[in-house]
């Protein structure tokens, strides 16, 4: 039995502190009295800073593979379960203002953990079936985080997302279920050659099927339908989480999919092809977006548009991946930053509403110019960086109509995120706008919102840094 | 030392953000200050200047920043830069003492003036393409803000349109840049190493493609005919300070461009287009100058000469593309007109903006129908503004004539057909000549009444910007010694 056949369940401890942290919040939860459920936040942000620091600790190793192959640990693995844990570790310092003494607080952190755990999975699956739990991992608890808004429009979304979760969860099946058909495997180290023989056919039928469940966990098209919806009617930090954290698993482990394909058909052109679509599409239904939130919905669907790019030429340019994780990490961050400042403002719901922010709130103008810019890859933010390598790496890898096309997108992108810049420093507003007091902030959410826009600067500057560890 | 010169106004504007107990007086001060400062560390570094041998830059500093894509943090200056860093010092020292009266908002808008001094002193010292690219796009960024937070008339609208053009293309210069790195082998950002390199010695078609990303994002920030159409709105409604640094300033950042990036890197391709790009210039020069004859608005009408003057160097550095053996001499005189014209062009504009901010200032509309006979009650602002206009039109003595001279002579030498851009100077003295009598001649009457004349903020900060331009008019030795070598190297490099 060589290394390969072995479990090696250490290998996956921060997946499983994560999960167990989510067991935890839950089980506490239930004991704790309404006005102690912080004991549950703190619970939930122990475990994802150890799972964080694991993952860290693992990340120089060499790949290992775990669970008899079937998941591999190497640095893709390691960026995103850092990623994903900080990510859902700043969604926490979110959630305290909204969800802090609710009546469904711990029960929200324990999904927040849950559906953490499937994208961490689902990043490090080497295997179709482990794909599989990840997906179901990470939907099932959406589902239920969307819904416990309980207003219409939450109802409205979490049914949406659940109906076409259901559908793609499906699709996803029916993929591994043929691509298993002609392979009689399901691992990803014996089916690199085994496809090469299969009909081409069912293949490319098959892997359509199983990208397009990825596709629905990270919000890009064709399965983008629920996340503006989503992103509109679920709460500020589940909204801040569903565009965020799910899409770290998801596109490692489109990734992994494509790198792992035979050269039998042409899958970078279809990768391309959804990312054009995925950002032409999601900045074309932001345009005239009047609800913040929204407008970051359709604007993420566009960033999955981007992140594509990489993958199309997994496999075929070095810097694909380093590419992809840096631009995963800098859109965490970025994007937390955006939605923090709707979180700060949860009643301000329309972009007009905004107007003079800039002058009462100069901190927090500052986060959205440098989080609105950062999306649209502004030097010198992190965005930036993972853009300019993105589309390196497409050129690299024989797609240079592809890096043109990310350009183009970017300015068509521009315009709707200058739409909410613009009355955040309108000029001529009367006092009562622009005085501290026309703009009372929620704490963490304010406070959240400059660190993480801060943050974005200091990675993008120190963009070289991150480069060399994601390169390992 | 040249991290010092482009930092030094950031860590100022940080520092005027992080202390808001600051009074306005002692922002605007300290503003005034910090931007005497650098121009002192220009100064000292003009001073300890050495040409650098051919493909070496002065001063230079390197270290590590996204080693993964071989960018570095690279700085460096020569003789085509050291005159922009210059005049970009200076400009933002008269723009500083100028905004000593303001009275909207002045800590922030020194920190966003300092901001944006950092942003272009670091463009025109980068030596690694990300580098100048970041500064490139930080630039759109503050004068976005600055249009939109202290212009008037339709600012909002004005600055999204800026806006937009010059990011669209700062990414068609992005896509240029990612060419570049590709082609290179080893894949590299680093300026220094792509002259040498020249990634696409062979490919014509691929560099071409290359060039033309790159071309077009230079155009539009220049701007040249097609792609000046943000450039009208966007100065008519920026405040003084802020046209001053955008004419003065950003303009330049994209023929710096031109020689920097586009001419060394890609020869071969310059070489197969310099024709196009003569054109363009041609075009520019004579469009401009026709188009600001017809302008009743003293503001809309010097932008558009902002349009014929860079017109200029996009004709002399297309005509040092024209290579032929006995030609080097007179294109290397060519692109030393060229880069004297950014230079000269930043401080005869910088001025004329700004005068035209003390025409808003004192009667709020820079229509000039609506002036008369202003000699009468402003003498001194009539003295600036005649000296302003001249230069402008390019009067033997000013620095614009040994600019435009330069220009001429070797592109006429190069090329006779260019000789049909002298029509642009004929239509630029018209329409200065004009706008003088407008305004300044006749009897006293409209917005004149009661106009009070240039304050002392205004003449310490016009006036400086005149004197440099009739001292390089009369006295241009120092600043050619400066530009001569590196016009030279760049005409060498093109003809490889």
């Amino acid at each position: 039995m060589g290394s390969e056949m072995a479990m090696r369940p250490l290998l996956l401890l921060p997946e499983i502190v994560v999960f167990l942290g989510g067991l935890t919040v839950l089980v506490s939860g239930s004991f704790l009295p309404r006005t102690r459920q912080w004991v549950t936040r703190v619970i939930a942000a122990v475990a994802l800073v150890a799972a964080a620091i694991l993952a860290a600790v693992d990340l120089p190793g060499p790949a290992q593979p775990a669970m008899e192959g079937t998941f591999t640990v190497d640095t893709a693995t390691g960026v995103a379960r850092i990623v994903a844990a900080v990510g859902t570790l700043i969604v926490l310092a979110l959630a305290s203002d909204e969800i802090a003494g609710s009546p469904r607080e711990s029960e929200t952190y324990a999904l927040f953990l849950f559906s953490t755990t499937g994208t961490l999975v689902l990043a490090g699956a080497d295997d179709l079936l482990v794909v599989v739990v990840g997906f179901l991992l990470a939907s099932i608890p959406l589902y239920g985080l969307i819904g416990i808004a309980r207003t219409p429009r939450g109802a409205e979304a979490a049914m949406k997302t659940y109906l076409l979760g259901a559908l793609f969860g499906i699709l996803l099946l029916l993929g591994v279920t043929l691509l298993y058909g002609v392979s009689a495997t399901t691992s990803y180290a014996d089916l690199t050659d085994r496809l090469a023989e299969a009909p081409q056919g069912v293949v490319a039928a098959s892997v359509v099927a199983v990208l397009g469940g990825l596709m629905f966990k990270a919000g890009g098209v064709p399965g983008h339908f629920w996340v503006p919806d989503a992103a509109e009617g679920a709460g500020g930090a589940v909204a801040a989480f569903l565009t965020t954290v799910p899409k770290i698993g998801a596109m490692v482990a489109a990734y992994r999919l494509i790198a792992m394909l035979p050269d039998t058909l042409a899958w970078p052109l279809l990768v391309a092809v959804l990312a054009v679509a995925s950002m032409t599409l999601g900045n074309f239904a932001a345009y005239w977006q009047s609800d913040p939130r929204r407008l970051l919905g359709w604007s993420t669907v566009s960033q999955v548009g981007y992140l594509l790019v990489p993958v199309a030429v997994a496999g075929r340019s070095d810097l694909a991946l380093p590419a992809l994780l840096l631009y995963l990490a800098g859109y965490t961050v970025t994007n937390l930053a955006a939605f923090a400042v709707t979180t700060a403002f949860p009643d301000r719901r329309d972009l007009d509403s905004y107007r003079g922010m800039g002058r009462a709130r100069p901190w927090l103008g500052a986060s959205l110019v440098v989080a609105l810019l950062g999306l649209v890859g502004t030097p010198p933010t992190v965005v930036f960086a993972g853009k300019l390598t993105t589309t390196a790496a497409a050129w690299d890898g024989g797609l240079a109509w592809l890096a043109v096309l990310v350009f183009v997108n970017t300015v068509v992108s521009l315009f709707y995120y200058l739409r909410w810049i613009a009355p955040v420093y309108g000029r001529g507003e009367p006092p009562a706008r622009t005085l501290p007091g026309a703009f009372v902030p929620r704490a963490w959410s304010a406070t959240t919102a400059v660190v993480t826009s801060a943050l974005s600067l200091v990675l993008g500057i120190g963009a070289g840094v991150l480069w060399s560890v994601f390169s390992i | 030392m040249l991290s010092l010169i482009v930092f030094l106004p950031l860590a100022a504007a940080l520092a005027l953000l992080a202390l808001p107990r600051l009074g306005d007086t002692a922002a605007r001060w300290a503003w005034v200050a910090v931007a005497a400062a650098d121009l002192a560390l220009v100064v000292a570094a003009w001073l300890r200047y050495e040409t650098p041998t051919a493909g070496r830059l002065a001063f230079e500093e390197q270290a590590e920043w996204i080693p993964g894509v071989n960018s570095s943090y690279h700085l460096g200056v020569d003789g085509l830069s050291l005159p922009l860093i210059a005049m970009t010092a200076v400009i933002f020292l008269a723009c500083a003492i100028f905004a000593l009266r303001e009275t909207d908002r002045p800590r922030l808008q020194a920190a966003l003036f300092l901001f944006l001094q950092s942003v272009s002193m670091g463009l025109f010292v980068a030596a690694d393409l990300i580098l100048f690219f970041v500064f490139f796009d930080l630039s759109i960024v503050g004068m976005y803000f600055v249009i939109a937070g202290w212009g008037h008339g339709n600012a909002a609208r004005s600055a999204m349109k800026f806006f937009l053009y010059t990011f669209l293309g700062s990414l068609a210069l992005l896509v240029g840049f990612i060419g570049l790195y590709i082609a290179a082998d080893p894949h590299t950002f680093d300026m220094v190493e792509l002259a040498e390199q020249t990634p696409f010695a062979g490919s014509s078609l691929a560099g071409g493609l290359v060039l033309a990303a790159i071309l077009i994002g230079l155009a539009v920030k220049t701007p040249t005919v097609p792609f000046h159409t943000w450039l009208p709105p966007a100065h008519t409604d920026a405040p003084a300070i802020g046209s001053a640094v955008l004419a003065g300033v950003l303009l330049k950042m994209g023929t710096y461009g031109f020689v920097r990036i586009a001419m060394p890197m890609l020869p071969e391709a310059w070489r197969d287009w310099a024709w196009v790009i003569i054109v363009v210039g041609i075009v520019s020069v004579v469009y401009g100058a026709l188009v600001a004859l017809a302008q009743t608005n003293f503001k809309r009408m010097v932008a558009y000469t902002s349009v014929n003057h860079m017109g200029y160097i996009v004709l002399a550095v297309g005509a040092a593309g024209l290579v032929a053996d006995d030609t080097a001499q007179a294109r290397s005189v060519a692109v030393t007109g060229g880069v004297t014209q950014m230079v000269s062009h930043g401080l005869i504009t910088g001025a004329l903006f700004l005068l035209a901010g003390v025409l808003q200032d004192r009667a709020a509309t820079y229509d000039m129908d609506s002036y008369g006979g202003l000699a009468g009650p402003a003498p001194r602002f009539a003295a600036f503004f005649a000296v302003g206009a001249f230069a402008s039109l390019g009067l033997p003595g000013l620095s614009g004539f040994i600019a435009e001279f330069q220009i001429f002579t070797g592109s006429i030498a190069a090329a006779p057909v260019t000789a049909i851009a002298l029509v642009g100077i004929l239509l630029t003295a018209a329409l200065f000549l004009r706008a003088l009598q407008r305004i300044f001649t006749g009897e006293t009457r409209g917005r004149s009444v009661g106009f009070t004349d240039l304050r002392a903020a205004e003449v310490w900060s016009v006036g400086p910007l005149l004197v440099l331009s009739l001292l390089i008019g009369v006295f241009p030795r120092p600043l050619l010694a400066v530009i001569e070598p590196a016009a030279e190297v760049a005409v060498e490099l093109v003809g490889r």
